[in-house]
């Protein structure tokens, strides 16, 4: 009866959440049943980070409407400020506080990035805005790889040359090491807090979305002129939107890194391959679809994984997939072909007869 | 002297971006779409020369046409299956997700045909080009034939679209597809037809890539692919002068900032210099500004 | 909108519930609930203990950009597998290989490393290269399980006791690059162009760097590139030639050195290259013009036309089964495999002991043996994971590799 009472869009919300919190305890079950292969439990934290990245994409494209190639490099931003910082402090904080205050740090650096960013890109439009975005997150990686940060008794020493050139005192050591990354960082990811900030991530976007301010955000997507003409500030909406996104993106970046004990900055994890690898996800799982963008990255950020009996196949089954599930989902002859033989269609035919 | 050395190698790279560009600016010109793919129809265009001269020992010149052809039926049926079917999708980001796809199924094959390792590339153009002070200078032969052939495709797809019954059909379709449609013109014919050209022109580039820098993987096309996207984006996409512009640039660019700023950080300088000069002019150097209608 | 949610759900559901069955019983099950896999895993591993294989895994990048030296680690330790199966096994008992794919990522080798663990692997060869490879250490570290990589060279990647390797390490290359060079007397103004954006080259950049100094050689010019621009090098090779360099150093993989090598006959510049083991390779490539390559020296611990027969037979095997000239990653993997069956049979392991078991027997048993390998006659581990044995100087005379 209750559920009647609430509109559409918060039972729709509902349950995005209750999919995320029922999949949680599924997963929570099978775990401590010890039914759980180890490679999904080593997938566990990944996903929740692609789910993360995927969702915080889709504000910017499927809210925001403008296109990010770049995303990556802010999800690389957070990964390497707050790697960074547990590095420094692995041995004088405990390690839940510790990586309560990593979170925040690399959510705060990536939304740092993002207004920086954001603030000359959002004036261009469309493809030109895109590959703006794309020469800013190559911009981040080259610049990850080329930095040597060091510390010594005399405080930190930087270098974009090498790590000879910091000139530490004996007993420094190299935190950050140029394309060598940061390696050691502590493993404080875990499956329980990935789910949290999956479900804060939501929470942020899905609020945003329906508010006044995601109206206004949305209004600025529709058509911008006339969000305009009524008195939306369009820089100051673009730019929110634009910062939020980033700054779960660092979210992202900050349980990627702490994940896995090494961090490198290498095309394949920082660059455009990976802005382009979230953006498939948004636009698998419906471009402004939140729900659609978790389903999508659970799909196939799996997909490959599952997989792996191909051997050498597997990459290009991989990619027939890919071309094949775009084909089925967003063709107009397969819309039209899955709503004629739809199932709901059939029965509500029957029920219709029936009725008569 | 190293100044004009180093403008002489920032121009026959630049030669290779800004003959990528060419196709890329063409299709992006007439279908809006990104074809992420047409980086690795380079490659398969290079593969099939390599394989058709240095592996079965034809000639050269016949290696090319067929490679030619190669590329252009694999465009044709690419744009049939892939694009063609999300032409009308609901958003315009579905055709891009499927170019991806396709790009990394021709990487995959390209790879289980040919295996990973690196294939030296024999240069078609045997003519050592030009030496000057002395020998100090030189122009190699690639290069020179690189711009030339850049300019000859430049002035022919010109010609072709402004002087041509199916030129004009493209210029009509890709303002205005429906409109088109109604005067008579037959869009997916044009739009075939489009791919067809560009993907001939990828086969050109790839050869000619590979001449200059001899060195032929299945991944060989995904770099240069994008740097020519960059490069058809800075000289003002869907402008045919702009994308050679472009490339040129773009080149002429990499290497300045190497030899003169950091060569750690080349890639940084090249993708800055795109961002500074879309900020100044949004469209690019010799883009059009789409007047907004509300 | 909603119909594609119902897809993606319907798809999503399969999609997880398939995984969990074929995550469980990757052996070789194929019943279709949970509990039945469950069952059938315990039933396998008691199945190998009777028939009696050891489970070896491996993990490399056999697609994307570094599938080239994946694949030749794939196909080099293949070869030694079944050599050592045909000849009788380990201590009679057979190898049973399992190679997996990380995509030259850190995240993708630990999908891989689980994947393998899945399969109930007991001993780990891998990973190739040095990012997941100290990825992979750390996850081996937890679960006690005895990894040797065939090529990862990073000082990290054998940090714990478990791990131990087959090449070089990085430093060591370095080092013992500056020093061939100064105590050869080769060159004293030396530029170096190395990947700024790769953990191999830029980590034997600074320890030649290091070490150079000491040998009183002077870097006149230490250029980079970075893996999104490596077609062009004209600017490297013009400052190498400004700077009055007479050796160029190169301690990068030979696909970039075939392009400069071209790139420096092109502008006529001609002074002597030097390079690492990742050169090895280079009179490979299919069509590659090796009289560029002439006068070419590279410290390396294996060339594919050496004439003892281990090698001849090595490279004749390799050439025959997948077609082309084995580099030193097939090699260093061939004989990874190879210093597994000697610890094994040291350690008198069997397979019915659980990895942690078969680790600890390892751990020993790998500083105890002594292995004629490819990459070198008589190698032997510390205890911290290196091995010792003769770096080779070798150099191109004549478009093949000549002894030094």
């Amino acid at each position: 009866m209750k559920m009647k009472e609430l509109n559409k869009t918060t039972k729709s919300n509902l349950i995005t959440y209750a999919l995320v919190i029922i999949t949680y305890i599924i997963v929570q079950i099978i775990l401590e049943s010890g039914h759980m292969s180890s490679l999904m439990e080593g997938l566990l934290v990944p996903l929740c980070t692609y789910v993360i990245l995927a969702v915080s994409l889709n504000l910017t494209v499927g809210i925001l409407g403008e296109l990010s190639l770049g995303h990556a490099g802010f999800m690389c931003v957070g990964a390497f400020s707050s790697a960074f910082f547990s590095k420094c402090t692995a041995e004088l904080l405990p390690s839940g506080l510790r990586f309560f205050l990593a979170i925040l740090i690399g959510a705060a650096v990536a939304a740092l990035f993002g207004m920086l960013v954001g603030i000359p890109v959002l004036r261009l439009k469309g493809d030109y805005l895109a590959i703006v975005t794309l020469a800013f997150g190559e911009i981040i990686k080259n610049l990850v790889n080329v930095l040597y940060i060091g510390i010594d008794e005399n405080g930190m020493h930087f270098s974009t040359k090498d790590s000879i050139s910091l000139g530490l005192q004996p007993g420094g050591k190299t935190i950050i090491n140029g394309a060598q990354g940061i390696s050691g960082t502590p493993n404080d990811s875990t499956f329980t807090i990935g789910i949290i900030l999956v479900l804060i991530t939501l929470f942020i976007v899905l609020n945003l979305v329906h508010s006044r301010d995601g109206r206004a955000i949305m209004a600025i997507r529709d058509n911008r002129i006339a969000a305009e003409s009524v008195g939306i500030n369009i820089t100051k909406y673009k730019l929110m939107a634009f910062t939020i996104s980033a700054a779960l993106a660092g979210v992202a970046g900050v349980l990627y890194a702490h994940n896995l004990s090494t961090l490198t900055a290498l095309p394949k994890n920082f660059g455009y391959n990976m802005s382009i690898t979230i953006l498939v996800f948004v636009v698998l799982g419906g471009i402004g679809n939140i729900r659609g963008s978790v389903i999508a990255a659970v799909v196939l950020t799996l997909l490959p994984e599952l997989l792996r009996e191909l051997n050498d196949y597997r990459m290009l089954i991989y990619a027939i997939v890919l071309i094949a599930m775009m084909l089925f989902n967003s063709s107009p002859k397969a819309i039209a072909f899955r709503e004629k033989y739809s199932l709901k269609k059939l029965f509500a035919k029957k029920s219709a007869k029936e009725g008569k | 002297m190293s100044f004009i050395s180093y403008l002489i190698n920032g121009i026959s790279l630049g030669s290779v971006y800004a003959i990528i560009a060419l196709g890329y600016t063409m299709v992006y010109g007439i279908a809006k779409m990104l074809n992420f793919a047409h980086g690795d129809v380079i490659m398969v265009g290079a593969f099939a020369v390599f394989t058709i001269v240095s592996t079965l020992g034809m000639p050269i010149r016949l290696g090319i046409i067929v490679s030619i052809l190669i590329c252009t039926v694999l465009g044709v049926v690419i744009e049939r299956v892939a694009y063609k079917p999300l032409r009308n999708a609901a958003s315009p980001l579905a055709v891009l997700i499927t170019a991806i796809g396709v790009s990394y199924l021709l990487q995959n094959v390209a790879l289980l045909i040919f295996g990973a390792n690196a294939k030296s590339f024999t240069s078609v153009v045997s003519w050592s080009g030009i030496k000057l002070a002395d020998g100090q200078l030189n122009i190699s032969g690639v290069t020179i034939v690189t711009i030339l052939a850049c300019i000859v495709i430049m002035i022919a797809l010109t010609l072709f679209i402004n002087k041509t019954k199916a030129g004009q059909a493209m210029l009509a379709v890709s303002e205005d597809k429906g409109a088109a449609q109604l005067m008579g013109i037959n869009v997916n014919g044009t739009i075939a037809l489009t791919f067809a050209i560009g993907s001939a022109l990828a086969a050109i580039a790839g050869v000619l890539l590979c001449s200059a820098y001899p060195s032929l993987t299945p991944y060989t096309g995904s770099m240069p692919g994008i740097k020519a996207f960059v490069a058809a984006v800075l000289g003002g996409i869907g402008s045919i002068p702009g994308a050679m512009i472009g490339g040129i640039l773009l080149g002429v660019i990499e290497i300045f900032g190497k030899a003169y700023i950091s060569s750690q950080m080349a890639d940084a300088i090249v993708f800055a210099v795109l961002i500074v000069v879309l900020l100044v002019k949004p469209t690019g150097i010799l883009g059009k500004n789409i007047q907004e209608k509300v | 909108m909603k119909k594609l949610q119902k897809f993606m759900s319907l798809a999503l559901a399969c999609t997880l519930t398939a995984s969990f069955i074929t995550g469980c019983g990757s052996s070789e099950s194929s019943e279709g609930t949970n509990n039945a896999t469950t069952e059938n895993t315990a039933e396998t591993s008691a199945d190998s203990a009777t028939t009696g294989t050891f489970k070896i895994g491996g993990i490399g990048p056999v697609t994307g950009g570094a599938a080239v030296y994946g694949l030749a680690v794939q196909n080099g330790a293949q070869i030694a597998i079944d050599e050592i199966n045909a000849a009788g096994g380990v201590n009679g008992y057979m190898l049973e290989f399992k190679f997996e794919d990380d995509e030259h990522d850190a995240e993708k080798a630990i999908n891989a490393y689980n994947s393998l663990k899945d399969w109930d692997m007991q001993i780990l060869m891998g990973t190739v290269t040095s990012t997941p490879c100290q990825a992979v250490a750390e996850k081996t570290n937890q679960d006690n399980l005895f990894q040797l990589t065939p090529s990862g060279s990073a000082p990290s990647c054998v940090q714990y006791d478990n791990a131990f390797r087959i090449c070089f390490s990085d430093p060591a290359q370095g080092y013992a690059s500056a020093q061939y060079i100064g105590e050869n007397n080769l060159a004293t103004k030396v530029a170096v162009i190395y990947d700024s954006s790769d953990v191999y080259s830029s980590g034997i950049y600074e320890n030649f760097y290091a070490e150079a100094q000491n040998q009183g050689i002077e870097i006149v010019a230490a250029e980079a590139f970075t893996a999104d621009s490596n077609t062009d090098f004209s600017v490297q090779l013009q400052k190498a030639k400004d700077a009055g360099a007479e050796l160029v150093f190169l301690p990068i993989y030979y696909k970039e050195v075939a392009l400069i090598l071209t790139q420096a006959n092109d502008m006529g510049y001609a002074p002597m290259f030097f390079g690492c083991d990742g050169l090895d390779g280079l009179l490979a490539v299919e069509n590659f013009d090796t009289s560029l390559a002439e006068g070419v020296i590279l410290l390396t611990p294996f060339a594919a036309d050496a004439t003892d027969d281990l090698t001849v037979n090595f490279v004749t095997k390799y050439e025959e089964l997948y077609g082309e000239t084995p580099n030193q990653f097939a090699a260093d993997a061939y004989d990874a495999i190879y210093a597994i069956a000697a610890a094994l049979e040291q350690s008198g392991a069997t397979p019915d002991m659980s990895a942690s078991e078969i680790c600890d027997l390892m751990k020993t048993a790998m500083t105890e043996i002594s292995v004629d390998g490819l990459t070198s006659s008589n190698i032997t581990w510390n205890a911290a994971g290196e091995p010792t044995k003769e770096p080779k100087a070798v150099k191109i005379v004549d478009g093949v590799y000549t002894a030094m």
